[in-house]
């Protein structure tokens, strides 16, 4: 259990700091290994993977709750926030507007994230 | 509250000696615990007063938290079954409390249905029940609209609220509108300036003899940060809750025991009535804790709480579903 965390983190590690170095230019080829599951964001062990989601705007990310407690998704500012996803339940959101949108889980707020909407960005889900 | 210990209790010159003295007469310090069932004896504090004797007379109310109906993972596959066993329990009692408080997490996710089953469920006990809502009942997308819809009516701001119970001040307190997210602190829960405001104001002038009993969800002092059990601006209530002879604050929240005396404030937390969940930094995160069925029973539990004034002290008696 613990060890699979412990990987399971440092998998997610590694994605954010891949995504974030490659800030300001776009992904270079060969790197943007998040682009086979774009868009997407796993609910595990009471954490949010990848901690930090580089996308274009436009793109639709969805969050996938795959552990046994319940979480939710919210904007620092409510400018999104789910209901309480049960294990295996999802929560859509469709980003516009570039910027950095810091979020947390309202039953378990130590749990934060954010999604960094930027012009360019490989991952879409057009 | 007898007009006579007010007046030696309070006034502008404070608290004399000889009121002092009667303050501790019931000061919250000697809270009696006991636990059967098989389970170890959680805390044994000051006052070995016998459970027995304090429960004679005196106000006895009765604390369940906690249970997550709605809750049908391997850790309960029937969390409304075990509210239902603990609310026959109470029901079975042969001196039965004169009220329940159910200190939160009434649902699991905050749904119509759930808070429905739990309504049902309680409508089977014969005394009132005074509810605060945990996290998991206002986890719907309207912030916790479902809730104080259902349950906020009389209610201050955004659901805190005082009654008066045998002379006993109780004040519900909500810690869980405020959150601070974990982004650059623990993500502690927070009672917020409005309700701070409020409790200032209620507790202004009131005789220090008062005996205060505070319910809230999460814990008014930090329990394990990591976990974000605790609460930012709790500090500041106790603040104010600091000159009271014997102050009691009831938690839930962590499912399982625990225990803290501090001055005339005891602190304590209580079992879940759906699942126990690990003690603190000892899993890698607070998810419901899985037991062997036949021992679930024995970790879920519900909360005797006896006062007798100016006799005894306040007693606190856990009781496990399996007794």
């Amino acid at each position: 259990m613990i060890l699979r965390q412990i990987t399971a983190r440092l998998a997610a590690l590694g994605l954010g700091m891949a995504l974030v170095g490659a800030l300001p230019e776009a992904l270079p080829a060969g790197e943007a290994a998040a682009a086979a599951s774009p868009a997407v964001i796993r609910i595990d062990n009471f954490s949010f993977t990848p901690p930090t989601l580089v996308v274009a705007p436009g793109t639709t990310v969805t969050w996938t709750n795959a552990d046994d407690s319940p979480h939710s998704v919210r904007e620092k500012d409510g400018k999104f926030k789910s209901a309480a996803l049960d294990t295996n339940d999802t929560f859509s959101q469709t980003f516009t507007a570039p910027g950095e949108y810091n979020y947390f889980c309202s039953i378990h707020p130590y749990m934060t994230a954010k999604i960094v909407v930027k012009t360019g960005a490989k991952l879409s889900s057009n | 509250m007898a007009d006579r210990d007010q007046k030696e209790m309070s006034g502008a010159g404070g608290v004399n000696r000889r009121g002092v003295l009667k303050c501790m007469a019931w000061a919250g310090t000697g809270v009696l615990w006991t636990v059967s069932g098989g389970v170890p004896r959680s805390l044994g504090l000051l006052g070995a007063a016998a459970a027995a004797e304090s429960q004679a007379g005196g106000l006895t109310f009765l604390q369940i938290s906690d249970s997550h109906v709605g809750f049908d993972k391997p850790a309960n596959p029937n969390a409304l079954g075990t509210f239902q066993e603990a609310i026959a329990k109470i029901n079975a009692m042969p001196a039965p409390p004169a009220f329940i408080v159910h200190t939160g997490d009434i649902s699991h996710l905050s749904k119509d249905k759930e808070f429905d089953d739990a309504d049902q469920a309680m409508k089977a006990l014969k005394q009132p029940v005074h509810v605060i809502p945990g996290e998991h009942d206002v986890a719907d997308a309207d912030n916790g609209k479902l809730y104080l819809d259902r349950y906020g009516k009389g209610t201050q701001g955004k659901g805190w609220y005082t009654f008066d119970a045998a002379g006993v001040h109780f004040i519900a307190l909500i810690n869980v509108f405020n959150f601070a997210p974990g982004f650059k602190s623990a993500g502690l829960a927070k009672l917020g300036d409005e309700q701070l405001e409020w409790l200032e104001k209620d507790l202004h002038g009131r005789s220090v003899s008062t005996p205060i009993v505070v319910l809230a969800h999460l814990p008014l002092w930090t329990i394990y940060e990591p976990w974000g059990w605790g609460t930012e601006d709790a500090p500041r209530a106790l603040g104010y809750l600091k000159r009271f002879g014997s102050v009691t604050v009831l938690n839930g929240h962590i499912h399982q025991i625990q225990q803290k005396v501090e001055g005339n404030v005891s602190f304590h937390t209580a079992r879940s009535t759906a699942f126990p969940q690990p003690a603190p930094g000892s899993a890698p995160a607070p998810g419901p804790m899985k037991v062997p069925a036949e021992e679930l029973h024995s970790v879920l539990g519900v909360r005797t709480v006896n006062y007798v004034h100016g006799k005894s002290p306040l007693a606190v008696i856990d009781t496990p579903l399996s007794a």
